[in-house]
């Protein structure tokens, strides 16, 4: 029986991979072959979607993109033993956009059948909870130091620090919160791994749970990722089934629960105060700090909320070893950042690198430039409170600290790619106006400044009073930054800075 | 569906998830499922239930854009608004799907087809512009496409 693979993730779907789905399921009944047909993630190469891969005797070798119409001609020119054909690619791994990279939390990811414990465990799945069993708390918190592990979510707060405030922190309950609420536009690393490999932040999660002593968890999904949430509970309901979760893991006599709870469509409920409200059953308002959640977090006990980049880390971490992960990436980056590579580009897709790299190696190696095939003008990096930078910046290498001290951010690694055709002035629109429809409201300068922001703008961009409007921009963005409680009022300023620096004559200088 | 039904559904969701720690959302979630929108007759039900003012649960329902209080129409098109979309041409989309509707952000058609909402970001960010229609994503969506897929709708019984 030959195994064929059809990728069942939003964006495969979207592009129409259950109709071909459906097409080779057919088309195998109709001249009789025994195929064995997996709904696999995605490899994150989203541009060669519907990707059809066959496991053949010499590896599996992938298909791309396939429509409908092509099944019969796959059929006829062998595709179940790798047969040529007009969109045959060649061995999967080889395909030099997956070769060239380096992967860690996604090194599963369209490879497995994400509901298969059998096939996380065939690719070393849980071998990092059978190590973390074996360690006291602290020895497991040491190893997530060592490993120089450092958030995903945006801020890059060292996550074996956070996890230590929580092991000291005495309590009856503690608390593992994932942050599952990915808002940012260029961002769907949390999706694709929720999706294509499930079972890594199960994993990564119930560790954190172990390691700092806390027996209930969360996983805090945004109300758009459906998809993902019915996957990750059908795999949390494997997990318990197998015994990687629920009173005795592993047979080991410790506890850990685990539940996914879904957001309602409100940005701010990524911020983790908020996001905590939100799970708490009150509206997503930003809570003040201190305390951190890490002293007092989800119903007012000590709490570990990181990513989901950042947790499922920790699965490998453990696998491999701390000294392993700390030998990738640069400086004080270490490990790997799954970048995602967005908007007006070739080749867009997942692509996990070590830190080190340069922008411009992934939007023109990887991504191949745009897709309208004009020049690029303007680069988005971090969502929509990143900084753009413009064309002649990116050999920026990809590491935290090189983009600070760019006044960017890296962020959760999405880079949205624009052409010469982008009005910067209407992003820097955007920027506030988007405040002003996600603002939790808390704060003056963030609810009321985002507003008089889209105002001045657009008076700005009418020629009215241009030069006392430029000024009075400034002045708001001065007084968003250092009067607002969080990010979200802090850094709208960021990407609407960068657009009047870089990009002067789009407000009509 | 009568009132009394509604009751009893409203009813029985609470009685499932009441005593889940933070049980809010998990309840406005399952009604909205259940009935295509939260009643506002339900709220005094839940603030009981979860013991919360009616104040507390109605301000958490106007909080979230996802929680509707009336019903929508019969299909709900969401229309990607975030930058890796703008990128990609979603401007030029949303304006097309503002005209051929014949309406903005938060109306429903005039035959109740179509209920048109802003979304920012679907996660389907490598190969926008996005839309969702119902509960299907569809990708690079062209106003050709839109139309397409604006026929189909027409032809549903
Ligand atoms: C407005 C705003 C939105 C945010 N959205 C997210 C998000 O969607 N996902 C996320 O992991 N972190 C988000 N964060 C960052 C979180 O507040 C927090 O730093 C993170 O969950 C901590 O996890 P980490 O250390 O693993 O990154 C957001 C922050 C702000 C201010
Ligand atoms: S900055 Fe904005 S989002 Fe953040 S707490 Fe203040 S009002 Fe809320």
């Amino acid at each position: 029986m030959t195994r064929v693979f059809v990728p069942g993730d939003a964006t495969a779907c979207a592009l129409g991979a259950d109709a071909v789905a459906a097409a080779i399921a057919e088309q195998a009944r109709a001249r009789g072959l025994d195929i064995e047909l997996v709904r696999n993630g995605s490899r994150g190469l989203f541009w060669l979607e519907p990707l059809v891969e066959v496991e053949t005797a010499t590896g599996r070798v992938a298909y791309g993109p396939v429509t409908p119409a092509d099944i019969g001609s796959l059929f006829d020119s062998g595709l179940l033993t790798g047969g040529r054909h007009p969109l045959a690619l060649g061995p999967t791994e080889q395909i030099p956009y997956l070769r060239d990279q380096t992967r860690v939390n996604f090194a599963r990811a369209g490879v497995i059948d994400p509901l298969s414990i059998a096939d996380y465990q065939r690719h070393d799945g849980f071998a990092g909870l059978a190590k973390a069993l074996t360690m006291t708390g602290q020895q497991a918190v040491d190893v997530v130091k060592a490993s120089g592990l450092r958030g995903r979510g945006g801020a890059a707060f060292p996550a074996g620090i956070k996890w230590q405030t929580v092991l000291d922190a005495p309590a009856d309950q503690k608390y593992i919160v994932c942050n599952a609420d990915e808002g940012d536009s260029g961002t769907f690393a949390d999706r694709l791994l929720l999706e294509a490999d499930p079972l890594q932040l199960i994993e990564g999660m119930t560790i954190a749970g172990l390691a700092v002593g806390a027996t209930q968890g969360y996983i805090y999904v945004r109300s758009e990722y459906s998809r993902a949430f019915a996957v990750l509970r059908a795999a949390i309901a494997l997990a318990r089934e197998a015994g990687f979760l629920g009173p005795d893991i592993c047979g080991s006599g410790r506890a850990f629960e685990l539940e996914a709870r879904l957001g309602a469509g409100a940005y701010i409920c990524g911020e983790e105060t908020a996001l905590l409200e939100s799970l708490e059953g009150r509206r997503g308002l930003v809570r003040a700090k201190p305390p951190l959640p890490a002293v007092q977090g989800l119903f007012g006990q000590p709490t570990v909320i990181n990513n989901v980049l950042t947790l499922a880390s920790v699965a490998a971490i453990f696998a491999r070893g701390a000294a392993w992960y700390a030998g990738l990436g640069c400086g004080r980056s270490l490990g790997t950042l799954p970048m995602q590579l967005a908007g007006n580009i070739k080749r867009g897709g997942l692509v996990e690198l070590p830190f080190g790299r340069t922008l411009r190696e992934l939007i023109e190696d990887f991504g191949g430039g745009t897709a309208s095939g004009r020049p690029v003008r303007a680069v988005q990096v971090g969502g929509p409170l990143g900084a753009y930078l413009s064309a002649d910046e990116l050999d920026i290498v990809l590491d935290y600290e090189a983009f600070a001290a760019r006044r960017a951010m890296l962020g959760h690694g999405g880079v949205v790619v624009f052409d010469d055709s982008v009005d910067m002035a209407e992003q820097a629109r955007f920027a506030m106006e988007f405040c002003v429809a996600e603002s939790c409201g808390k704060c003056t300068p963030c609810r009321i400044g985002s507003t008089r922001g889209v105002e001045v703008i657009d008076r700005i961009r009418a020629g009215t009073a241009r030069e006392q409007n430029l000024i009075l921009l400034r002045e708001l963005c001065d007084t968003m930054e250092f009067g607002s409680l969080c990010a979200m009022g802090g850094l709208t300023p960021m990407p609407v800075r960068s657009a009047l620096d870089k990009f002067p004559q789009d407000f009509g200088a | 569906m009568g009132s009394e039904q509604i009751d009893l559904r409203i009813a029985a969701v609470l009685e499932q998830l009441r005593d889940l720690p933070g049980a809010l959302l998990p309840v406005l979630h399952e009604i909205q499922h259940e009935l295509g929108h939260i009643p506002p007759e339900a709220v005094p039900a839940i603030a009981r239930a979860l013991n919360l003012s009616r104040a507390e649960v109605h301000g958490v329902i106007s909080f979230y854009t996802h929680f509707r209080t009336t019903p929508a129409g019969e299909h709900v098109l969401q229309v990607c608004r975030a930058e890796a979309c703008q990128a990609s041409g979603s401007r030029t989309l949303e304006a097309h799907v503002k005209a051929r509707l014949g309406i903005d952000y938060g109306a429903t058609t005039a035959d109740g087809k179509v209920t048109l909402e802003p979304v920012y970001c679907l996660g389907n960010c490598a190969c926008g512009p996005s839309v969702q229609l119902d509960d299907t994503l569809h990708a690079r969506m062209t106003p050709q496409a839109f139309d397409a897929l604006l026929a189909d709708l027409e032809v549903k019984p």
